[in-house]
């Protein structure tokens, strides 16, 4: 008797479900009738002020401009923390695909979890927009029909920040390299750059991340008489060697040049260690009216100025949910379809558009970080001393390894 | 003139370089010492220490205006009060059972305390600028040195030889070397030993501060910044011999040289060329330099 009741309440859920199931592809074509986002990112590490929780917030602010709902359809975001770990960020990814029904995963920031998470959306086939990781292998070597690149990589900074130092008359450079693959990806891309532009490579010491004390390295950089110092490093190891190149006076002899900089590093080392550095970013919240309006609102939930990472972040849900809402689907490939058709114009891009290796093409800005004097409120920071049009900053075809773009 | 090569400029700089770092290690590697001495217990949050008291002169510094030499003393009592009462609360029920459970315990505060700072502050850290009397360089012909960091030197070594000279050549050292060597007879003499052992951790956690407070304007404050130096500075203790003050002391020193040196011939291996001393040291003398065989 109770088995029978059982059966018969399931049989009764089974069919409720398959109405509601068959009901909701007759309007909107949408996957488990959610629509679902998905956000994995370095959450409590050296990263998650760059991008981070606030990353999360920005997402769901897409989400609130959005209406929360694509014709009836609610919209939900996941958030979770890889930790930094490859295999972290592999396993969630797989689980939200799997048993969640996820239809989109934005990745944040570490170029090693998002390597692996490109594998996952791949073997899925569902939609994987990288927004917080440099490498440009996720476009080149490695790329894939189901990854978009959406913010920047290792070889557009290395463009933007080699050409245009070379260009004001920085000719000699030495590197200040942390020990590790992205380090000397970034140093190898720079000084191609650099020799391309007519520069030279005076040398380079290699420091091993996390270093507790650059003043030897400094020393050392110092000694070569070189005009630049390429700081070929990130986060903490970049504030810290940039802290002691003033202490020891390197600055007096030696223009720094950030390679992989964010506002947050400027933020916390303040301008009167950093003025005059040059960086290239993909974006700056002060720039004009339209992004100072969106920043301030982003500020008012999080008080803080976005990152150029965190403003991705908006852009890129932004544009998937304006996909699905054109196409009245959430079906992985048709939004593919969608999103790579359409230019994008938005806080973050003006028309921007998705390349067949899944790289974002859209301008890159030069930096120069303002003096105190010039600075005139709380994240006033930069002055945009070049902007790279289209194209200009991205891996050409030529240089391209991506068997989608041949 | 050359030594292997290197001009003799940016030999000598290295040098000094080096013994700045050796500053802070022995600093760091004296407060572990005295703990293990005198507690017998290993404490990993000495590096949560030190960054709590790098982080109490930030505080000082933005939200009250107090000024660094009031925090040079100021945070090392606020963090020598803390040490005190994780003695008291924590740390005194665990002397009879086995070490590992103070290792453990000092470990999971370690963890503790770098989360709650990270959710407070952000991981890109804060900003302390040098003091005004001890700002600009001076230029000793072979390279330029900051005032600052010829301060802290000077800091350091007279704070390791005061700690030394307190517990191996005062009487109040020696009740304390007493008490660890047999309490009970100690106790017995009318002295009071878990006072005396509750403020030997409250000093050990003061050291840690004051290097903290020494270290602020000289690297960005974050709430890594002591997990990224405590396991360089245990290899200092193991090397120096665990428990031995002086052992500590010279041992910070010299692998401060060292490690400067290493950075001039062979910058990559400046990482790990302490624990390759350790592992040697360990199969040669397994007590350490300076540490009796017991």
């Amino acid at each position: 008797m109770k088995l029978k009741k059982l059966s018969a309440a399931v049989s009764t859920a089974f069919a409720l479900a398959a109405t509601t199931m068959f009901g909701a592809s007759a309007q909107a074509q949408v996957s488990g009738d959610v629509i679902k986002i998905g956000f994995i990112t370095d959450l409590s590490g050296l990263y998650a002020d760059i991008d981070g929780p606030a990353g999360g917030e920005a997402i769901k602010m897409a989400v609130a401009d959005m209406g929360g709902a694509i014709a009836g359809k609610k919209i939900e975001v996941l958030v979770a923390d890889h930790q930094n770990k490859a295999d972290v960020a592999a396993a969630k990814a797989r689980e939200w695909m799997d048993q969640q029904g996820l239809d989109v995963l934005i990745g944040g920031t570490n170029s090693g979890a998002n390597l692996a998470m490109a594998k996952i959306a791949a073997e899925k086939k569902k939609p994987f927009i990288v927004v917080g990781a440099a490498s440009s292998a996720l476009t080149n070597e490695q790329c894939s029909p189901y990854t978009v690149h959406y913010a920047y990589d290792t070889t557009a900074l290395a463009k933007g920040t080699g050409n245009a130092v070379v260009k004001q008359g920085g000719k000699s450079w030495y590197f200040l390299t942390a020990d590790y693959a992205f380090g000397a990806q970034l140093q190898n891309d720079t000084s191609t750059v650099v020799k391309a532009a007519g520069g030279t490579i005076v040398g380079s010491v290699k420091h091993p991340l996390s270093a507790s004390d650059f003043s030897s390295f400094l020393l050392q950089a110092q000694s070569s008489k070189a005009q630049i110092l390429g700081l070929a490093n990130a986060g903490g190891d970049t504030i810290n060697s940039i802290k002691a190149a003033n202490e020891f006076g390197i600055t007096k002899t030696m223009k720094l040049a950030g390679l992989l900089m964010f506002i947050n590093d400027v933020h916390s080392l303040g301008l009167k260690a950093t003025q005059g550095m040059y960086l290239t970013d993909s974006w700056y919240w002060n720039r004009d009216a339209e992004t100072r309006a969106w920043s301030r609102k982003f500020f008012e939930k999080i008080k803080r100025m976005p990152s150029s990472l965190q403003a991705g972040d908006y852009s890129a849900a932004l544009q998937y949910l304006t996909a699905v809402k054109a196409i009245g689907t959430d079906d992985a490939d048709k939004v593919l379809a969608q999103m790579k058709k359409t230019k994008i114009n938005d806080v973050f891009a003006k028309g921007g558009y998705i390349r067949e290796d899944g790289r974002m093409i859209h301008d890159m800005y030069l930096m120069q970080v303002k003096t105190p004097a010039e600075s005139t409120e709380p994240w006033d920071y930069y002055k945009v001393a070049e902007t790279f049009k289209g194209d200009a900053a991205w891996t050409t075809k030529a240089e391209s390894k991506c068997a989608l773009w041949k | 003139m050359e030594i292997f090569g290197i001009p003799i400029q940016a030999f000598l700089g290295q040098l000094l370089l080096g013994l700045v770092n050796g500053s802070f290690y022995a600093m760091l590697s004296l407060g572990l010492a005295v703990i293990f001495g005198l507690l017998g217990i290993v404490n990993f949050a000495h590096g949560a220490l030190y960054m709590i008291g790098a982080y109490v002169a930030w505080v000082g510094m933005e939200k009250f205006g107090i000024n660094y030499w009031v925090s040079l003393l100021l945070a090392p009592l606020i963090v020598g009060a803390l040490g005190v009462a994780i003695e008291r609360t924590l740390l005194k029920h665990l002397y009879k059972i086995d070490p590992i459970y103070g290792l453990l315990l000092t470990f999971g505060l370690a963890l503790i305390a770098e989360g709650v700072f990270r959710d407070q502050f952000g991981v890109s850290g804060q900003s302390y600028s040098v003091p005004d009397a001890l700002a600009g360089a001076t230029n000793l012909g072979f390279m330029v040195l900051p005032n600052y960091r010829a301060w802290v030197v000077f800091a350091s070594l007279a704070v390791c030889l005061g700690t030394w000279f307190v517990i191996e050549r005062t009487r109040l050292g020696a009740y304390l070397r007493a008490g660890t060597e047999n309490p009970a007879l100690v106790q017995a003499f009318g002295i009071n030993v878990p006072v005396m052992v509750m403020l030997t951790y409250g000093a050990g956690a003061g050291l840690a501060a004051l290097a903290g407070v020494l270290a602020a304007p000289v690297i960005q404050i974050t709430p890594l910044m002591g997990s990224n130096l405590i396991i360089i500075v245990f290899a200092v203790v193991v090397i120096g011999g665990m428990g031995s003050i002086l052992g500590s002391i010279l041992t910070g020193l010299a692998l401060g040289l060292i490690e400067g040196l290493t950075k001039v011939f062979y910058p990559e291996a400046s990482s790990i060329v302490v624990f390759v001393i350790m592992a040697i040291v360990l199969m040669i003398r397994p007590a350490g330099l300076f540490g009796k065989e017991k």
